[in-house]
């Protein structure tokens, strides 16, 4: 089985402990922090791996890339810590898990991997995304969301399985080499997770962001700036591969829409709220989606763009009784080809 | 063409009555596995005084009549065993009166469920009634001749026959009968302080007369609208949970289900809650009541409310629900038969398991489940049994399945509601033999000619 | 039957969603509403023809009658709860009209319209030289390469509602410098309510025929003023070789007015708009109408209860506005239609379809409001405001 790659002792030597520090939720003084951390890092129980709202921003805090967000999950998994009920946990590893049911198709560049969101696939249209290729469902879902449920353990059984998927039914046959992420989680998962766990990634990943602003320079006569002004509701999986948030800002500047300065942004993003609710942190998740939108609202933006689809179905009713209109990173920028 | 054909033309008109085979054969049989019995005549009545010229008739012929709504009860009870006449209600089907501030609605008998709501919708926006989730054909009449429930029936007083504020009945020998305060006052507001004819026709299947009119409680219709899935594994725990959450007082409808499918369903139990509100803040706060009420159990991780994503929400949101008539479509097939046992809510969990045990010696799927009626006063458990009405073999399991449900829901402390012939029979076995013979002298005396849907609560 | 269809006659469960629209206003079966037996609901019906199929029944008089009265339109589809089945209730239902007409097993009205299409190539038993009648006063070119054909159809030909209606629209486009033609005494029947009819060969025929001409005339982009020749030439056409970019006239009227072309002027009328089944069940094209009335300043648009996916047939569609199939009575769903149509308070009750125009005109008659509802058509609408009519 597969071993974090982690080293101890960077943490134990640790004096800043940032991942902790840093964190929205877990409210420690320096001293109490670096105790609990140690404890984690000993592999003793710790209040951290009860109060870990799992939004992967440790991921993103810790100077050093030793992944405390991964050895967190790690540690609730060994020592029996749920973050999400029992019967949820179990429901959603069934409901997410691999059919069985793939079958080849002929791709070719640039193929973009919807990921489990199949039902989006009515997004990837329009001027953008002319001529692409796209794969999807559950056989090739990259399982990143378990480190919600405390199971590191369903991520390692299944991901091989579906790299082996996506090269053996779709890359391979097709002779392509790179794939675009639909969602960053996907594109986490093989830049961040899967090295960290030392699983090889035979494809190379590209996020959505930088395959859509390649196409858009490409296509930026036919751009009209859209004007509006635009809050970006950044997602947890962004934490594992922060170097795209940047690429936001490229994207915004080629439609002409300004990204406002909103108080939770960049490394200060806050969690939708989505997965707290699965944690059953009720009130906490409801204070996040409510600092999200008077943050967004506060802005003066008009939209509210989403890369995360769960993010947008947590978000977008609350968002549209702001008066801002949600919508998907995606068709915001198709707007500015009149599509 | 007989003489009672053109009787019964005389009445209608002749484009209202048929004995043509084709409707001979629709009329014969229900969406259920009950056989098939065809009636003499089909005929389509369009006014109190029709149907009681119908009823003079079959009185003088000797003829069975047997009312008829939507004819979606599944277990037989609008077959007509005995033949004779079927009288299909549904060209009476006007809204006659909505009073808003006694919160009521007189609808002729034939009005279906969807149709009221929309009157509703349209001219009466504030108010609704407790739709069942019957697909929305399914008539106010007939659904509250059976004692029929709804997602109103949890917050808002309990079986459907409960919300009847007063009836309009032709008898077996052909009167016409206002029951309640419209037979004496103007109005059709109460059945009280008066003796309590209604129940005359309430849960009698049909055996004591044919309903005409029905007065019908209306209640606030709110403009906020939630719903929360709480899942356990633990069948035990489901009448706590389900007590607690009736307790709040805060859910407007509150369901039951275990189900094989889809697979990551299967195993788990599922309290499906209902909440509306007249304002945002009063919504959010109903919610946050509701989930207190069950933080014993989340936050041991054993049980917790489930994470739903907007089209799933959708439609458990949608009344009627959709998904109870697709259900006859799992074994690609076409039909579901259940029994629907009105029990105490502790046998839950024993009726659970009944119905596993009992779908797998028979070697059939299932969808088991309950609606709470009332302030948890008792619940409707439903053993839902879908077959492929092309597969002979499994619908003779179904209903082999079907009796042993019956059977079982008596011994687990239930009764089946709606019961076929066969299942009524069961009933009356267990029948305390005074009371059965209180319904004996009523019917005798009611019906003299034992015209009225003969067969059903017969020993 | 072809499998494809008899295998699926076991899966409705008879629920009766079908009965209703989605908002479950009134009864929307056209049939189920005249007749009331479930034996004339779509679920009475699938009942029906697998009883037949499995030889329980035979067919009879009756059998016929309850086969050939469903109009077509939709709302069973659109209502159904079966997500497995729904979109092929109506192709079963005409499947079973197939196998009657196979069998000879059709009713006189059904056999005399064959017989008239066959004979004339119209429902008219008019020569097919007269297809242009419509147009001799309007100096309309024929068809010569202009960027679109004017297709009339056999109601618009023929009827002289239609006839009203497509003078309008052809007005309407000269005026807007619209490029196009018609065929001058060549058209023949769409083919359309023969197909759904049950005379599949027939509809084949003139489809062809059709196709045919159109090809040699080199026409490319087609308007029609019947939904019912739009939904064939779109969804039949393609596989018997023509395939051609076809445009329902509101679609045309819209686009002209969107463009500025086409200036409509102001009409002070609260008016209410029939969503034909063929343009909008069938073709999801629901705005473009609307998108139209919305042009012209000062009308005021009512919608009935029942619009849109939900909106009652007027009863013309499957043959039925040939064959009389549905026969007379309050219940008819014209009658219905329009009483509901007054209920909105509107005085005008606008039409896209010819075959609606000529049912809910002599439905108005019927209910003796012609004091009360005028019918009209969407062009003469526009041409009223621009003063014209």
């Amino acid at each position: 089985m597969q071993r974090l790659r982690f080293d101890p002792d960077i943490c134990l030597k640790c004096d800043t402990v940032d991942c902790i520090m840093r964190c929205q939720y877990i409210h420690l003084d320096q001293d109490r922090a670096k105790e609990e951390h140690d404890r984690l890092v000993r592999g003793q129980m710790s209040s951290i791996l009860h109060e870990c709202v799992t939004c992967y921003a440790c991921e993103e805090y810790c100077p050093h890339g030793n992944h405390p967000f991964y050895l967190i999950v790690e540690r609730q998994e060994e020592l029996g810590v749920h973050p999400v009920p029992k019967p949820i946990e179990k429901s959603q590893v069934t409901m997410m898990g691999p059919r069985g049911k793939i079958r080849r198709k002929e791709v070719h560049d640039p193929v973009i991997n919807m990921c489990f969101f199949d039902m989006m696939r009515g997004g990837i249209r329009g001027r953008i995304f002319e001529g692409v290729s796209t794969i999807g469902g559950p056989d090739i879902f990259c399982n990143l969301m378990f480190l919600h449920f405390a199971r590191n353990s369903t991520i390692k059984e299944r991901l091989p399985v579906v790299i082996e998927n996506i090269m053996k039914f779709h890359l391979e046959p097709s002779g392509v080499n790179e794939l675009i992420c639909y969602h960053d989680e996907c594109y986490g998962t093989y830049t961040s997770w899967a090295p960290a766990f030392g699983i090889e990634v035979p494809f190379k990943p590209v996020h959505l962001f930088d395959f859509m602003l390649r196409r858009m320079l490409e296509l930026k006569d036919e751009i009209r700036p859209l004007g509006f002004t635009v809050a970006y509701q950044r997602p947890c999986s962004s934490r594992l591969c922060p170097e795209t948030d940047s690429l936001i800002d490229d994207l915004f500047a080629l439609i002409g829409v300004q990204r406002p300065n909103r108080r939770y942004e960049y490394d200060r993003a806050l969690c939708c709220g989505g997965v707290i609710d699965a944690a059953q942190r009720f009130d906490l998740a409801e204070e996040n989606r409510r600092k999200n939108v008077e943050d967004m609202r506060a802005t003066g933006a008009q939209y509210a763009v989403f890369n995360c689809p769960f993010c947008f179905w947590t978000l977008a009713e609350p968002v549209m009784k702001a008066g801002m209109v949600p919508i998907m990173i995606s068709d915001l920028c198709l707007m500015a080809f009149g599509q | 063409m007989d003489r009672i054909h053109n009787r019964l033309e005389e009445i209608v008109g002749k484009d209202y009555v048929s004995c043509s085979a084709e409707e001979r054969f629709i009329y014969s049989r229900d969406q259920g596995v009950q056989e098939p019995s065809e009636p003499d005549y089909v005929v389509l009545p369009a006014t109190p005084e029709e149907v009681r010229d119908i009823v003079l008739l079959a009185n003088e012929a000797k003829i069975p009549v047997v009312p008829m709504g939507g004819g979606l009860v599944l277990s037989g009870l609008t077959i007509p065993l005995k033949g004779g006449i079927v009288l299909d209600m549904k060209r009476m089907n006007r809204v006659l009166e909505v009073n808003e501030n006694s919160h009521y609605a007189v609808v002729e008998a034939g009005t279906s469920q969807g149709m009221l709501d929309a009157y509703l919708r349209k001219h009466h926006p504030g108010l609704k009634h407790s739709l069942p989730d019957a697909p929305p054909v399914a008539t106010i009449a007939g659904n509250i001749a059976i004692h029929g429930s709804g997602h109103l029936s949890q917050s808002e007083g309990g079986f459907h026959s409960e919300m009847v504020t007063g009836l309009e009945v032709v008898l077996p020998t052909g009167e016409l009968v206002k029951l309640g305060s419209s037979s004496t006052v103007p109005g059709w507001f109460s059945r009280a302080p008066l003796p309590d004819l209604a129940g005359l026709f309430l849960g009698w299947n049909g055996t004591t007369g044919v309903i005409t009119k029905v007065g019908i409680k209306l209640f606030p219709r709110q403009a906020h609208h939630d719903v929360l899935i709480f899942m356990t594994e633990d069948v035990d725990a489901a009448p706590d949970i389900l007590f607690r959450v009736i307790h709040t007082g805060m859910a407007e409808d509150i369901n039951y289900a275990l189900s094989p499918k889809p697979d990551y369903l299967r195993g788990f139990q599922m309290i499906v809650i209902n909440v509306t509100a007249h304002r945002e803040d009063e919504l959010a706060l109903k919610i946050r009541i509701i989930r207190e009420s069950l933080r014993p159990y989340f936050e041991t991780k054993e049980a917790g409310f489930m994470p739903m994503p907007p089209n799933m929400k959708a439609g458990l949101l949608e009344v009627p629900q959709k998904a109870l008539s697709k259900f006859a479509d799992v074994r690609k097939g076409g039909g579901f038969e259940y029994v629907g046992a009105i029990m105490p809510l502790e046998r839950i969990p024993d009726a659970c398991r009944a119905g596993m045990e009992i779908t797998e010696r028979n070697g059939i799927t299932y969808s088991l489940g309950a609606r709470i009626i009332g302030r948890g006063h008792s619940a409707m458990f439903f053993f839902a049994y879908p077959f492929n009405r092309a597969d002979l073999d499994e619908i003779r399991r179904v209903r082999s399945a079907l009796e042993e449900t019956n059977e079982a829901s008596i011994k687990l402390g239930g009764i089946p509601w709606k019961a076929e012939a066969a299942g009524q029979k069961l009933i009356l076995n267990s029948m305390e033999p005074a009371t059965y013979t209180l319904m004996k002298k009523i019917r005798t005396l009611l019906d003299p000619n034992g015209i009225m849907n003969p067969g059903n609560w017969e020993v | 039957m072809d499998s494809e269809y008899r295998d699926i006659l076991h899966r409705c469960f008879r629920c009766g969603w079908c009965k209703l629209p989605t908002n479950y206003a009134d009864f929307n079966c056209p049939a189920y509403l005249k007749h009331r037996f479930e034996s004339f609901s779509s679920g009475g019906r699938m009942w029906l023809i697998r009883a037949w199929v499995e030889g329980e029944i035979v067919p009879s008089e009756r059998f016929n009658e309850i086969i050939f009265s469903c109009v077509t339109c939709g709302n069973c589809v659109e209502a159904c709860a079966m997500d497995k089945i729904k979109d092929r209730l109506v192709d079963v239902f005409i499947a079973a009209r197939r196998d009657l007409v196979e069998e000879g097993r059709i009713p006189p009205r059904v056999r005399d319209y064959f017989k008239a299409v066959s004979i004339s190539g119209n429902p008219y038993k008019r020569p097919v030289e007269e297809t242009d009648q419509w147009a001799r006063d309007l100096d309309i070119e024929e068809f010569n390469g202009q960027e679109y054909l004017l297709y009339a159809g056999s109601v618009a030909s023929f009827d002289d509602l239609g006839m009203r209606m497509i003078r309008s629209a052809a007005v309407l486009f000269k005026q807007a410098g619209l490029s196009f033609g018609i065929l001058k005494g060549e058209e023949l029947d769409d083919g359309n309510d023969l197909r759904a009819s049950g005379e599949q060969s027939l509809a084949d025929f003139l489809a062809s025929r059709n196709i045919e001409a159109f090809k040699r005339k080199g026409v490319d982009k087609i308007i029609t003023v019947s939904p019912h020749s739009f939904h064939t030439m779109r969804k039949d056409y393609p596989a018997l070789g023509g395939t051609f970019e076809v445009y329902h006239y509101s679609q045309v009227l819209a686009l002209l007015i969107e463009k500025g072309a086409l200036v409509p002027g102001e009409l002070r009328e609260k008016v209410t708009y029939h969503d034909p089944c063929y343009l909008g069940r069938w073709n999801k094209e629901y705005f473009s109408s609307r998108r139209v009335l919305g042009g012209v300043r000062g009308i005021t648009i009512r919608e009935m209860d029942r619009s849109m996916q939900n909106a009652l047939c007027c009863g013309g569609g499957g043959g039925n506005f040939f064959t009389d199939m549905l026969g007379t009575g309050p219940d008819l769903s014209s009658r219905v239609r329009v009483r509901e149509a007054l209920d909105t308070g509107a005085g005008t009750l606008v039409v896209s379809c010819p075959q609606c125009y000529r049912m809910l005109d002599d439905a108005v008659k019927a209910e003796g409001v012609q004091d009360r509802l005028r019918v009209k058509d969407l062009a003469e609408v526009v041409s009223a405001s621009a003063g014209d009519a």
